[in-house]
C-alpha cells in the first residue's frame, strides 16, 4: 500500500484527560480518507497533531509523511510541505477581499509592495477551480457559508497542497451547497490530491470517501477499506458509539391535546435592509403535547421567524397577531415573551447560546434568575442544587457544575443550552437545529428530552435541516420557502423527497 | 422531576479531575495577588527601615488610597460589563469644584451639598450612559468625550481658581477619626473591638460559605488550607486595626470604604444584578437572549459609576480641603489599572471586586513606598507602568495554560 501518510501509536495527553491513546491511521496515496467519531472522540486532537498545533515532543508516537518521519513543531511546518487544514470554524477576516484572503499570510508581493494584478489574476484562476463564480475584489463578509468554505479552499490551493483536511466541512452547510463541496473533493482526486475528511454526515461519507476510519474515546476502532466492500451506515454507528442503535430516533405515543401557541399572518423584514421582507404572512400553530418541526434550506426565514417571535429578538416591522391558549399574547420583548413561557434555544450556541467564560452552574440559571433568587440576592445552594439536578438528568460531561462551559464538547454546550430553558420552565420550546454538530450519542439524549417535554404535554417547535430528524422526531411538519410557508403535512405521510419536492416546486412558482 | 433514558449513556471518557485542584487553579489569581501585595509591603517595609507600616504613615496610606479604591469598585462593574470610563478623573474634579462653590460661596450645608453632589454624579453618568447604552456608541468615545468636558465644565466652576476652605464638619469626611467611646486609654478601643467584630465577621462568613458548599458537593480547599488562610488573614487584619488604633484609631474613610467594598463584593457575588453584568459583559447576545435587559443594566452600571466618582471627588475635595482645577487629573488612570492589575479583563466578563480592591493598594503602596524611599516621580511611573504590564502578562499567560 502506497501510504502518504501514517500515524504510529499517536497517544497524547492533558492534565488528567487522555485525549489520544496509541491511535493508528494510515492514508494512502490519492484516496479520500473519512474519519468519523462522536465528539470528543480525538478526531480534532488528532488533526491538530498531525498539522503541528501540538507540537513534536508534546505527544507521543510517530508521524510518518511521504517516507520520512516528521517531527513539526508548527502549523508552518506542516503546510510547507503541503498539509493544510481547514478548520469548522472559518479563518476568514470578513472586511478583506476573497484575492486578500486567499493570499493572506502568502502576498504576491516584491520587497513588500503587493503584485495586485498578479494576485487578482491567481485569485481568478482558484475561484474557477474551486467553482466559485465572484468576482476576487468582493469582501468575504458579503459571500454565505458555503461560497466562503469555497474560499478557504482556494486559499488552500494556493499553498500547493497535496494532504488536505477538513473539519466537518458541511456542517454549516445546506445539501446543494454541500454537494458542490463534496463534488469538489472528488475532482480533486482525480488531480492526486489526498483528503482528509472529518464528518458526521455518515450519507456523505458513504458517497465520497474511500477509506474510513473510526475513532472511539481517543482510540481506533476499525479501519475499513470502502473500495474491497460496501460499508453499512449501521455497522459504522454500531462502532462509532460502540453499541447496536436499533433506532436513532426514541418512540414515544403522540398525546396531541388543546391549541397552545398559534401566529396568524406573520410577516418580518430584515433586520438592517427595511425593504426586505424574511417571513411572509406566515399561519402556524403548536398543541399541547405536538413535536413540530419546521423544514426547509438554510435562509428559508426559519430562524428569523423564531426570533422574531421570541420576544422580536430580530427584525422590523414585525406584524401579525401571536395567540396563547387561544387569546391574543404580547410578546413584545424578550422578557416578556419568556415570562408567558416562550423560550428559544439558539442554533448557535457559542455566540447567542452560552456565556462561555462562566460555569455550567451560571449559565443554567441565567434565563431564570428569580427562580434561584429570594428577591435580588441569589440563594447559591439552590443554584448548585438546580444545576446538579440538570447536569444528572441531562448526563452532561463535566467534572462538576463549576466547569467552565467553554472547555465543554458540543454536545454538552448544547446540553447546558437546553437545561437553561428547561429551567425557565417554558410552555412553548423552540429549537433552532438542536442536534447541529453534534454526536450521535448525544442526538438521542436530546431526542428523547423532546419526547419527555411532548409528554409533559408542553408544545415544541423544532428547525433542522436533517430531514431524517424531522421524520423521526416531530408530529407534523411545515416546510418554509423563502419566508413563506409552503406547505405541511403530518409526519406520517412525509418523506424527504415530499419534503424537497415542495420546497423546489414553489422555488418554481416564485421565478 | 425523574427521567430514563432508554438509551445507554456512552462511556465517561474523561476522569472527573480531583476537586481540590480545580478549585486551586481558580483561586491561583486571587492568591498570587495577595502574595504579590505581601511582598511589596515586605519589600518597602525593609527598604524604609519600618517606616512604611508605622500607624501614621498606614493612616495616610488609607487616606490617600480611598477614592481610588471607591472609584475602583465602580470601574470593575463598567469594565466586567465590558465597557470602560475614562471620566471619572474629570468628574471627580468637578464635583469637588461645584461641592466647593456651595459650600464656600453660597454657604449651603453639607449634607445637603453632598446629596445634590451625588445626585450630580447619578446624572452625569446617566447621560454618558443613555449614549453607550441605547445608542451604542463605544464608551471609549463616549467617557473621552467626558474627560474633555468635565475637565473644561471644572476649570468653568472654579473660574480657573482654586476655592476653599471647606466648613470643618465637612473636612471630616476625610481627615476625621471614629471618635473613642473610652476615654484616656492609650489605644483607640472602639476601634480596636470594631476591628476583632470585622475579623469574627469575616471568618464566620467563610465557614458558613464553606457548610453551605460542603451540603452541595461543591469542590473546595482542604480544611489545613481554609484554617490557614482564614488565621493569616485574621492576623493580617488584626494588625492593622492594632496599628491604626495606636494611632488616632479607625478614619472615618476606611469605615466608608469597609461598608462600600462589603457591599459590591456582595453584589457582584450574590445578587442577580451583579450576575447579570457578569454575564452581559461575557455574551451579551446570549445574556440579551436570557430575558436580561442588556441596555438598562449597562446604563445602570454607569450611573453607578458616577455616583461613586462623585463621592470620590468630595472625600478628595475634603482631603485637600480646597477644590484645584487640577484635582482628579489621571486618577483614571490609577483606577483602571487597579482593575486590571487585580484580574479583570477587557474583554468583559471578568474580574473581581477583592482583586481591584488589592489592585489599588497595590499601586497605593508602590506610590507610598517609593516616595519615602525617594524614587523620583519620573521613575515611579516607570516602575508602575511596568508592574502593570507584568500583572496582566501573567494573567494572560495563565489563562492560556489551562
Amino acid at each position: 500500500m502506497d501510504a502518504i501518510l501514517e500515524m504510529r501509536g499517536i497517544t497524547k495527553t492533558f492534565p488528567g484527560v487522555n485525549a489520544l491513546d496509541n491511535v493508528n491511521l494510515a492514508v494512502r496515496r490519492g484516496e479520500i480518507h473519512a474519519i468519523v467519531g462522536e465528539n470528543g472522540a480525538g478526531k480534532s486532537t488528532l488533526m491538530k497533531v498531525l498539522s503541528g498545533v501540538y507540537p513534536h515532543g508534546s505527544y507521543d508516537g510517530q508521524i510518518v509523511y511521504q517516507g520520512e518521519e516528521r517531527h513539526f513543531r508548527t502549523i508552518a511546518d506542516s503546510e510547507k510541505l503541503g498539509i493544510i487544514i481547514i478548520h469548522q470554524e472559518l479563518a476568514l477576516v470578513p472586511q478583506l477581499s476573497i484575492a486578500e484572503n486567499v493570499f493572506l499570510g502568502n502576498e504576491q508581493a516584491r520587497y513588500g509592495v503587493i503584485d495586485w494584478l498578479a494576485q487578482m489574476g491567481k485569485t481568478k484562476a482558484l475561484l474557477a477551480t474551486v467553482g466559485l463564480d465572484e468576482p476576487p475584489e468582493t469582501l468575504v463578509t458579503h459571500l454565505g457559508v458555503g461560497k466562503q468554505q469555497l474560499v478557504e479552499i482556494a486559499k488552500a490551493l494556493s499553498k500547493e497542497v497535496k494532504l488536505l483536511i477538513l473539519d466537518e466541512p458541511t456542517a454549516s452547510l445546506n445539501e446543494s451547497d454541500s454537494d458542490v463541496l463534496l463534488d469538489l473533493l472528488l475532482a480533486f482526486k482525480a488531480q492526486g490530491i489526498t483528503s482528509i475528511l472529518i464528518s458526521h454526515k455518515l450519507n456523505e461519507i458513504s458517497k465520497v470517501a474511500d477509506s474510513i476510519t473510526v475513532l472511539r474515546d481517543g482510540a481506533t476502532v476499525e479501519s475499513f477499506d470502502c473500495r474491497a466492500e460496501p460499508i453499512s451506515e449501521d455497522r459504522i454507528i454500531r462502532n462509532m458509539v460502540g453499541r447496536a442503535l436499533d433506532d436513532r430516533y426514541p418512540k414515544r405515543t403522540p398525546a396531541i391535546g388543546e391549541m397552545l401557541f398559534e401566529v396568524r399572518n406573520w410577516s418580518v423584514y430584515h433586520h438592517r435592509h427595511a425593504e426586505r421582507q424574511v417571513v411572509k404572512n406566515i399561519d402556524l400553530h403548536v398543541r399541547r403535547g405536538e413535536v413540530v418541526g419546521l423544514a426547509g434550506l438554510m435562509g428559508a426565514g426559519r430562524t428569523e421567524f423564531a426570533m422574531s417571535v421570541f420576544g422580536r429578538a430580530y427584525g422590523r416591522q414585525i406584524t401579525g397577531t401571536a395567540y396563547l391558549d387561544g387569546e391574543p399574547v404580547d410578546l413584545g420583548t424578550i422578557p416578556k415573551a419568556i415570562a408567558r413561557g416562550i423560550a428559544y434555544a439558539t442554533e448557535d450556541r457559542k455566540h447567542l447560546g452560552l456565556v462561555l467564560d462562566s460555569s455550567i452552574m451560571h449559565n443554567i440559571s441565567l434565563a431564570n434568575l428569580d427562580g434561584v433568587a429570594r428577591r435580588l440576592v441569589i440563594d447559591d445552594g439552590r443554584e448548585a442544587t438546580v444545576a446538579t439536578d440538570y447536569r444528572r438528568q441531562l448526563k452532561i460531561r463535566s467534572a462538576d457544575i463549576l466547569q467552565i462551559t467553554g472547555n465543554l464538547s458540543g454536545g454538552n454546550q448544547q446540553k447546558v443550552v437546553l437545561s437553561k430553558w428547561l429551567y425557565a420552565d417554558p410552555r412553548l420550546l423552540i429549537l433552532d437545529e438542536p442536534t447541529r454538530g453534534i454526536d450521535i450519542g448525544a442526538k438521542y439524549e436530546i431526542y428523547t428530552i423532546i419526547n419527555r417535554l411532548a409528554d409533559e404535554g408542553k408544545g415544541v417547535l423544532m428547525i433542522s435541516s436533517e430531514m431524517p430528524e424531522l421524520l423521526g422526531v416531530c408530529d407534523r411538519i411545515y416546510v418554509m420557502n423563502e419566508g413563506r410557508l409552503v406547505a405541511e403535512m403530518d409526519a406520517a405521510d412525509a418523506s424527504q423527497e415530499k419534503i424537497m419536492r415542495s420546497i423546489v416546486k414553489a422555488g418554481e412558482m416564485a421565478s | 422531576m425523574s427521567l430514563k433514558f432508554t438509551a445507554p449513556a456512552a462511556k465517561e471518557a474523561r476522569p472527573p479531575q480531583p476537586p481540590a485542584r480545580t478549585s486551586m487553579r481558580g483561586h491561583l489569581r486571587e492568591y498570587g495577588m495577595i502574595l504579590s501585595l505581601a511582598l511589596i509591603v515586605i519589600f518597602f517595609e525593609k527598604m524604609t527601615n519600618g517606616a512604611l507600616l508605622l500607624p501614621l504613615n498606614l493612616t495616610n496610606l488609607v487616606l490617600q488610597n480611598s477614592y481610588i479604591v471607591i472609584m475602583a469598585l465602580g470601574m470593575l462593574l463598567v469594565i466586567v460589563a465590558g465597557h470602560i470610563d475614562l471620566s471619572v478623573g474629570s468628574v471627580a474634579g468637578f464635583i469637588g469644584a461645584i461641592a466647593a462653590v456651595l459650600m464656600v460661596q453660597f454657604h449651603l450645608n453639607m449634607v445637603l451639598t453632598s446629596v445634590l453632589c451625588l445626585g450630580i454624579g447619578a446624572a452625569i453618568g446617566a447621560a454618558q450612559g443613555y449614549w453607550i447604552a441605547f445608542f451604542k456608541i463605544p464608551s471609549f468615545i463616549v467617557t473621552l468625550a467626558g474627560m474633555l468636558v468635565f475637565r473644561g465644565l471644572c476649570l468653568v466652576v472654579l473660574a480657573g481658581q482654586s476655592v476653599g476652605p471647606f466648613p470643618v464638619i465637612f473636612q471630616k469626611l476625610s481627615s476625621g477619626f471614629l471618635p473613642d467611646l473610652v476615654t484616656g486609654a492609650k489605644l483607640n478601643v472602639t476601634s480596636l473591638v470594631l476591628t476583632i467584630l470585622l475579623t469574627v465577621a469575616m471568618i464566620g462568613m467563610g465557614v458558613r460559605n464553606r457548610i453551605k458548599r460542603q451540603r452541595n458537593g461543591i469542590s473546595q480547599d482542604s480544611a489545613l488550607f481554609f484554617g490557614l488562610k482564614n488565621a493569616v488573614m485574621a492576623i493580617i487584619v488584626l494588625g492593622l486595626g492594632y496599628l491604626l488604633s495606636s494611632y488616632r484609631g479607625l478614619p472615618n474613610v476606611l469605615m466608608i470604604m469597609i461598608v462600600l467594598i462589603a457591599l459590591y463584593t456582595f453584589v457582584t457575588l450574590r445578587t442577580t444584578i451583579g450576575r447579570r453584568i457578569y454575564a452581559l459583559g461575557g455574551n451579551e447576545k446570549a445574556a440579551k437572549l436570557s430575558g436580561i435587559r442588556t441596555e438598562r443594566l449597562t446604563f445602570l452600571t454607569f450611573v453607578n459609576m458616577g455616583v461613586l466618582s462623585a463621592l470620590a471627588g468630595l472625600i478628595f475635595a475634603a482631603r485637600l480641603n480646597t477644590a484645584t482645577p487640577k484635582a482628579g487629573t489621571s486618577f483614571e488612570l490609577d483606577v483602571i489599572a487597579a482593575c486590571f492589575i487585580g484580574g479583570a479583563s477587557a474583554s468583559g466578563g471578568v474580574g473581581k471586586v477583592t482583586g481591584a480592591v488589592i489592585g489599588a493598594f497595590v499601586m497605593g503602596i508602590m506610590n507610598n513606598g517609593m516616595s519615602i524611599v525617594g524614587v523620583g516621580i519620573d521613575w515611579q511611573q516607570v516602575i508602575k507602568g511596568l508592574v502593570l504590564l507584568a500583572a496582566v502578562c501573567f494573567d494572560v499567560y495563565n489563562r492560556n495554560r489551562s
